[in-house]
């Protein structure tokens, strides 16, 4: 008896304890929780805080006397006179017009202010326009990336402010007469890649990217469907089959970067295919995402109930006819679903990429499958390599680009789920 | 013609072979008294026709599409006269990347010698007449084999079987092409590593310590004599790996007890989606973010504290590669909490046990080779994670287990051999197949032995 309460006082005594003991690894867990979300948060923050400026632009509005003399040029559409004309001339008289103290021989700090391809920009106007010659317009150009940078992030220590005093106070002056002015970044989005940071865009980056998941789209998907097919409804049970199985497991959890070898070893030097076209990248992204649509296909014809496929068979359908006619669109939203992730993780990848060689250069928008091109990601590591931070911050605008892409592509997959898929 | 065109222009033609398939099956039909006297489908006589002239078309594409490159470069090499022929592989990528240049007009013909010129003349005329003998043969190939598909079509022909049968073998090439995928990795990463060991002593790669591949490219440079041992970047990459399991696996791991036993249904169905977004999250982006925002903080926060830290620390790489890999972690452990029995659970709660107590006496014990599993597969994904270590960790190769010194990983160092200037023949080249080789074999291992483990896990409660 006394040997009893003795037992229960003292499981009440270490009650106390215990439930201590409780609430702690509750609160460990919350904390666990707590460290992934924060690092979700921070990061998302950092990219947005570090990016949203490369959505803005510097442009400087000026009127522009374009004077046949100053710019040695009388016939504008004679192309040998276009490449030998001075454009930027007219620009720096146009700019120490605008800056009240400005004289001849402040030029160079003037010139310091446009964008080295403000006189491309003026180039291609006339050219255009060839009556526009001796006559003054009304035109915006591009600031220099220095004035850009200045204007975004003056205060910044992060930032080096290359303008020296003077130049600074021309910019604060010009902005608040609106001759400069900041605005949406359309360049970003209507260009390729360019040295000059303010020159960059993504357009180059998109397409290759488009280009590259067509490709790999394109292969992936009915290979990927016809090899499930094969494995769930048709595949002898036996070793070969196992050997399969097994193959399609390892290949899902090999790292990336072999995929690239892969491609380097076979497609460039065995096939002697080109480098860094998007041929290529889809065909290795391709042999990189056909386990994960294999095995999510799979798990979609799995789902479908043994019902289905024994009442096509009772009214005489082959087995061909049950898996074509029955199985397959009742499985299609599950395996579109499980392709849609599969290719999302394809548009992020990255390492194979380089190995293949699309981290080259690349300025020009690709205009087909066999055209030199790089893809998104790559883009951003390219820039996120750049000591200037002119870049960085495109870089940033770059990867939010790319998030966009992913979330709306997983959204679509969620959407889909809820949608499309039955539950039996 | 192109090759997509091509590739475009033979659907057509297949389309078209169906299209006269089912016509001729219809009207073969007719004078017997309607396709009830056929021994299939209309369909099926058109759909063995389009099959016969497209495959067969298909194949010849994609063998001509695949090869032509190399056999043209070969003929050009092989046609140029002895005294600029071609030493060294090295020397053969060189020269025919200057003639493909003077062919695509990048380098104009005059700067060049004059035999260089006529190369790049003659690879512009083989590129022509290979295009044009592939439409030639694709098409005559398609038209051909279509044309015998249609003529051998009879009433009594089982088209449906045999259509059925071209299907079925066609849905066991795709699923085999996991195993050629398998062996075209093996052999391009096994016959390279070979041709490295030729190079360089097997011994002094497994157990060197030091690793500088930077051998001189042509023989009047100076340059170090490369040193190709592993151990450093192998070390480099445990370190990586080391430092992203211990934020990993206790962040995941006690995430997914919590998900699992504690929270409701509507945290859960918040939470968890949120955790997963970690998973999508492309690995350059978070290259990039350690790179530029957690190494540049880790180095202020040392030099404030009084400790020196490289900017390029191991420890920023690999606490970046550990957030990346919580949610594998976490949803690995979570299917595998979930599927230990309800009754085991039942039980230590009946017995008076707390919910941690169940959880550290019960529910971990009995999940545990299935977590272990789940925490293999996860290192086996740290070592051969890439775009973070590219970007974050160094090319220093230094042998120290301090994670505020700058290493180096296996991936990286294939990275930089292998993008920029190459000569194919070059240990430094080849040494990067070696790693590959080395990373493939590790991560193999790895996943073959986790693989089993969680099966055998599985099938303990099933």
């Amino acid at each position: 008896m006394t040997d009893q309460r003795s037992q229960a006082e003292i499981v009440r005594q270490s009650l106390k304890r215990r439930y201590r003991k409780e609430r702690r690894f509750r609160a460990y867990g919350i904390l666990a929780i707590g460290i992934a979300l924060s690092a979700l948060v921070i990061l998302f923050t950092d990219i947005i805080g570090k990016g949203y400026t490369g959505f803005m632009k510097t442009s400087i509005t000026l009127e522009v006397n374009l004077d046949g003399e100053m710019m040695y040029l009388d016939d504008p559409t004679d192309s040998r006179q276009l490449k030998m004309a001075d454009f930027v001339e007219p620009l720096v008289q146009a700019l120490i017009q605008e800056i009240p103290g400005a004289t001849e021989e402040d030029r160079d700090e003037v010139r310091g202010l446009i964008n080295p391809y403000a006189s491309v920009t003026l180039r291609d106007a006339l050219k255009q326009n060839p009556d526009w010659l001796n006559t003054t317009r009304t035109m915006t150009f591009l600031s220099h990336t220095d004035v850009d940078v200045y204007v975004k992030h003056a205060g910044d220590e992060g930032y080096s402010i290359k303008l020296d005093e003077q130049q600074k106070a021309w910019v604060d002056e010009l902005l608040e007469r609106g001759v400069i002015e900041t605005g949406f970044n359309d360049v970003f989005f209507s260009g390729g890649d360019s040295r000059d940071p303010s020159k960059a865009g993504i357009l180059g980056a998109i397409v290759g990217s488009l280009l590259t998941m067509f490709v790999t789209l394109v292969l992936s998907f009915p290979i990927g469907v016809a090899a499930a097919i094969y494995l769930e409804e048709f595949a002898p049970q036996n070793k070969f089959t196992d050997f399969i199985e097994v193959n399609i497991n390892n290949l899902a959890a090999v790292p990336s970067i072999i995929f690239g070898l892969l491609g380097l070893a076979v497609f460039i030097n065995l096939f002697g295919m080109p480098r860094s076209v998007p041929v290529v990248g889809g065909l290795v992204l391709t042999l990189m995402t056909l386990p994960t649509i294999i095995i999510s296909s799979r798990a979609a014809i799995k789902s479908v109930p043994p019902s289905i496929r024994e009442a096509a068979e009772g009214i005489g359908a082959s087995k061909m006819q049950v898996v074509l006619h029955h199985v397959l669109p009742l499985a299609m939203p599950g395996m579109l679903t499980g392709s849609i992730i599969g290719m999302a993780q394809a548009l992020g990848e990255t390492a194979p990429l380089l190995l293949i060689g699309m981290v080259a250069f690349i300025v020009d928008v690709p205009d087909g499958f066999f055209d030199s091109a790089t893809v998104l990601p790559v883009q951003v590591f390219l820039w996120a390599g750049s000591p200037e931070l002119a870049f960085i911050e495109r870089a940033s605008a770059a990867i939010m680009v790319l998030l966009a892409f992913l979330i709306s592509m997983n959204a679509l997959a969620i959407w889909m789920r809820k949608r499309l898929e039955r539950r039996w | 013609m192109q090759p997509a065109n091509l590739f475009l222009l033979t659907l057509v033609l297949a389309v078209l072979a169906y299209g006269f398939g089912y016509a001729r099956s219809r009207s073969l039909a007719m004078p017997l008294g309607g396709i009830r006297h056929l021994k299939s489908l209309p369909f099926y006589y058109g759909a063995r026709a389009a099959l016969w002239s497209g495959i067969p078309a298909l194949i010849v594409l994609g063998l001509w599409a695949a090869f032509q490159g190399k056999v043209i470069q070969l003929i050009v090499i092989g046609g140029l006269p002895p005294e600029l022929a071609p030493q060294s592989e090295g020397q053969a990528s060189l020269l025919l990347s200057k003639i493909s240049n003077v062919a695509s007009g990048a380098l104009p013909a005059g700067f060049v010698e004059a035999p260089i010129a006529e190369a790049a003349e003659r690879l512009q005329a083989l590129r022509a007449q290979s295009r044009m003998l592939m439409s030639v043969l694709v098409v005559a190939v398609a038209v051909l084999a279509g044309f015998l598909g249609w003529l051998r079509i009879r009433p009594r022909l089982n088209a449906r079987s045999q259509v059925e049968a071209i299907l079925k073998w066609l849905f066991f090439a795709c699923a085999a092409l996991a195993i050629l995928t398998t062996v075209g990795i093996i052999f391009s990463v096994a016959f390279e590593t070979f041709r490295f060991f030729g190079k360089v002593p097997f011994l002094e790669f497994f157990f060197g310590s030091q690793w500088s591949p930077q051998t001189a490219l042509r023989a009047d440079q100076v340059a170090a004599e490369g040193a190709f041992g592993m151990i450093p970047l192998f070390t480099g990459t445990l370190l990586i790996s080391a430092i992203a399991m211990v934020v990993a696996v206790p962040v995941g791991l006690l995430s997914a007890i919590y998900l699992s036993e504690y929270a409701n249904r509507k945290v859960r169905g918040v939470v968890k989606p949120l955790l997963e977004m970690l998973a999508g999250i492309p690995t350059v982006v978070y290259g990039f973010f350690a790179a530029l925002t957690v190494a540049p903080f880790i180095s202020d926060l040392a030099d404030s504290l009084g400790i020196d830290a490289s900017s390029q620390s191991a420890l920023a790489a690999g606490g970046v590669m550990g957030i990346m890999i919580i949610p594998f972690v976490s949803s690995l452990s979570d299917d595998v909490i979930n599927a230990v029995p309800q009754s085991l659970r039942d039980g230590s709660l009946a017995l008076g046990a707390t919910q941690s107590e169940t959880m550290k006496k019960v529910i971990f014990p009995a999940a545990l080779p299935g977590i272990m599993g789940g925490i293999l597969l996860a290192v086996s994904r740290a070592i051969g994670e890439t775009m973070i270590v590219v970007m974050a960790a160094g090319l220093a190769a230094n042998l120290t287990a301090n994670p505020l010194e700058t290493v180096t990983t296996v991936t990286v160092q294939i990275v930089t051999l292998l993008t920029g200037d190459q000569e194919f023949d070059s240990a430094k080249t080849l040494a990067a197949f070696a790693l590959g080789a080395m990373l493939f074999l590790a991560t193999l291992l790895l996943n073959v032995i986790a693989l089993k483990i969680v099966r055998k896990y599985r099938e303990q409660y099933d």
